[in-house]
């Protein structure tokens, strides 16, 4: 970061907040404070404490690069260490492998912190922190966790969880992907499709039917190293948005497991998945609020510095009602997630109202992304502004971790069963 | 050879929560102030005071004994004190005072930081106070200063760069002046204010935060100390700038000289 010029010597910090880091001058950057409110959030001394800390991080570190991460389509490696270093890679791992042993909740509030940073950055981090290293550390065995962890943890390592493939999206049961008993292990054939950190990942927790004709009593769960013979990846796909959280595609060709790696039992994968994605979805709902939240910001302080007609924008009706609708979607679809955060820390897990948090929230932000482009007018059109990111960032959530559809097929679904006659 | 052994350093950091660089601020209806139910945080040039401490432990590592951040404030002001610790300070000290009570002064928290030094002489002398050289919500720029004056300690104010020289306790200070820069060496014990370009303070890594909290906070209150804390000074009113008048061009040196005397600037008689 660089300090400021000999002009801004002692005249005071009211010109602090324009020392942060060396920006384009012509792309406008937030100058005032959020319009987080830890109050309505209903976050205790230390929760703010914890969200203030990750939030510096992600301003000073990740905010500044958000725009050429996505303009690159390209990770920036050195922030997996920074984040470890930072504490963020394990926040809800034992402090026996390097880990906070913190709630789903603070990992919420991280991934929200990291994700009004950068989608892209959040996405990764919420894949690798939430999808591969918490399952692992699950259910692993001490082995594993002793074996994978702390590299993960620390960030020397990067993770990532692959169950989708080319013919199995939300029918992820019906995957493909085989394993084969051998001497000693399994024989993995197949691919893997969509896979968030699949060019980059050391680590990954890879879902593989290992008796077909079970069907979804059929799979079991492996830790895949990149190393392994028979395993390779192909190139980096090319997204509409959280570009720069690289994903591709996953081939396996007589890819040869340990034994040792199977993770959790033999057969009993499907559990594993599914209580995953409940969590996953939790965690990731962190996402639409850091999106919703950057947007907001943005949006609300340009249209009080743009002027039309002799006054700010923001104050004519149509845009005052835009701000009005932006920060009463943001408020409430944190306050649902941030609800069931709590509940689940408390042991409460409830699958529909995991999947109800990452449906509204995700719902909520495109709407928001998109309200808060249209309050920049013309500019908002322009790539150097960064709210078309934002919009383009949150999209991914409406596919990813599931769909709109089958989240809502599952809440519809849980109500049938307990209503059943 | 030297009869006695090298003591090793201490070093006290006063900080202040103050209204956060990035806030909006607006005057409060009643023109007394300016409206406080915003976001605070530490006092930037006491974030870099803190960060220089850790800085000089790294740098000279064994030599310094210990760092203990204080601050007088309301109950709230310890989370200003867990930050200091998250960024490595030992310990901290919290002069509470009650919510509803005035702002501290300048003079007043001299007296105060002077009564802590005199405290801990008890159990460790201070040789170091290294604190912001003004608060980003008052602008007062006094308590380093007039701590120095209250304990007749040597000053280094407006510091750009610091070494100590623990060997021969003297402190070789960089100082940022109008027009340049000026090196001045104090003998130990010195006070210290920081100026911006004095370097960039870390953040808190979360694993540092949870340690913090295991860290010893004293609390004390200002009659613990001695110290009365009323203000001698009285707010008459507080208002935003005027707002900025657009300005004119003038053609020439004659049209400016006209235009300064319309508006009441008359020459130096010399």
């Amino acid at each position: 970061m660089s300090l400021p010029s000999l002009m801004f010597g002692r005249l005071g910090a009211r010109n602090l907040r324009r020392h942060c880091t060396a920006v384009p001058a012509n792309v406008r950057r937030a100058r005032f404070a959020s319009t987080y409110n830890a109050d309505v959030a209903g976050l205790t001394a230390e929760e703010a404490e914890f969200r203030d800390a990750v939030t510096e991080f992600a301003q000073r570190e990740i905010a500044p690069r958000a725009q050429e991460i996505d303009h690159t389509n390209t990770f920036p490696t050195d922030v997996w260490e920074k984040m470890g270093d930072m504490g963020l890679l394990g926040v809800t791992v034992g402090s026996k492998y390097g880990g906070l042993q913190s709630g789903y909740f603070q990992h919420t509030l991280a991934m929200e912190a990291l994700s009004a940073a950068s989608g892209s950055v959040a996405l990764s981090y919420g894949a690798h922190s939430n999808l591969c290293v918490n399952q692992i550390h699950r259910h692993g065995t001490d082995a594993q966790k002793e074996k994978y962890l702390p590299d993960l943890v620390s960030g020397k390592k990067v993770g990532a969880l692959a169950m989708s493939e080319p013919g199995s999206g939300s029918d992820v049961v019906s995957m493909k992907l085989k394993a084969d008993k051998i001497d000693g292990g399994w024989r993995l054939n197949g691919n893997k499709f969509w896979i968030t950190n699949g060019p980059t990942a050391s680590t990954l927790v890879v879902y593989a039917k290992t008796a077909p004709e079970k069907g979804s009593k059929g799979i079991t769960a492996f830790i895949i190293e990149k190393s392994f013979k028979g395993f390779s990846t192909h190139q980096k796909l090319d997204k509409f948005g959280m570009r720069g959280s690289d994903t591709c595609e996953l081939v396996f060709e007589d890819c040869e497991v340990p034994e040792e790696n199977v993770l959790g039992k033999l057969n009993k994968g499907a559990g594993v998945l599914m209580s995953g994605l409940d969590l996953e979805r939790l965690v990731l709902s962190g996402g639409p609020l850091g999106l919703m939240q950057s947007a907001f910001d943005y949006a609300v302080e340009y249209v009080h510095d743009r002027k039309q007609f002799g006054q700010p924008v923001g104050t004519f009706q149509l845009i005052q009602a835009k701000i009005a609708d932006m920060y009463t979607k943001l408020n409430a679809s944190r306050a649902y997630v941030y609800a069931v955060a709590k509940a689940c820390d408390r042991g409460q897990i409830s699958r529909r109202d995991c999947a109800g948090a990452i449906l509204y929230s995700t719902e909520k932000a495109i709407e928001v992304a998109m309200d808060a482009q249209q309050c920049l007018g013309g500019n908002g059109y322009i790539n150097e502004y960064p709210v078309g990111r934002i919009l383009r960032d949150s999209r991914l959530y409406a596919v990813g971790a599931g769909t709109q559809e089958i989240r809502r097929m599952l809440i519809g679904r849980e109500f049938n069963e307990a209503f059943k006659a | 050879m030297r009869p006695s052994a090298v003591r090793l350093l201490n070093i006290l950091v006063p900080v202040k929560r103050a209204v956060d660089y990035a806030v909006k601020i607006r005057v409060n209806p009643q023109q007394t102030g300016i409206d406080l139910n915003v976001k605070h945080s530490m006092n930037p040039f006491d974030e870099i005071a803190v960060e220089e401490a850790v800085r000089l432990r790294e740098r000279m590592k064994d030599a310094v004994k210990s760092i203990k951040v204080v601050t007088i404030g309301p109950a709230k002001s310890a989370e200003t004190l867990r930050t200091a610790l998250a960024m490595g300070a030992d310990g901290g000290i919290h002069v509470e005072i009650p919510e509803s009570a005035p702002a501290p002064e300048p003079l007043g928290v001299a007296k105060t930081l002077r009564a802590i030094v005199e405290r801990e002489k008890e159990k460790a002398n201070v040789d170091i106070v290294i604190l912001g050289k003004q608060a980003i919500d008052d602008d007062m720029g006094q308590t380093g200063q007039m701590l120095a004056g209250l304990l007749n300690w040597p000053q280094a104010t407006y510091a750009s760069k610091v070494v100590i020289d623990e060997a021969n306790r003297v402190a070789h200070v960089t100082r940022e002046i109008d027009g340049g820069a000026e090196e001045v060496k104090c003998k130990l014990p010195v006070i210290i204010t920081t100026d911006l370009r004095l370097n960039e303070p870390r953040y808190a890594s979360l694993p540092n935060i949870m340690k913090a909290k295991k860290k010893p906070i004293e609390k004390l209150s200002p009659s613990d100390l001695g110290v009365d804390l009323t203000p001698i000074l009285e707010t008459l009113k507080v208002t935003e700038p005027p707002k900025r008048v657009g300005g004119g061009k003038v053609e020439n040196v004659d049209e400016l000289i006209t235009k300064l005397k319309e508006a009441g600037i008359e020459a130096v008689k010399s």
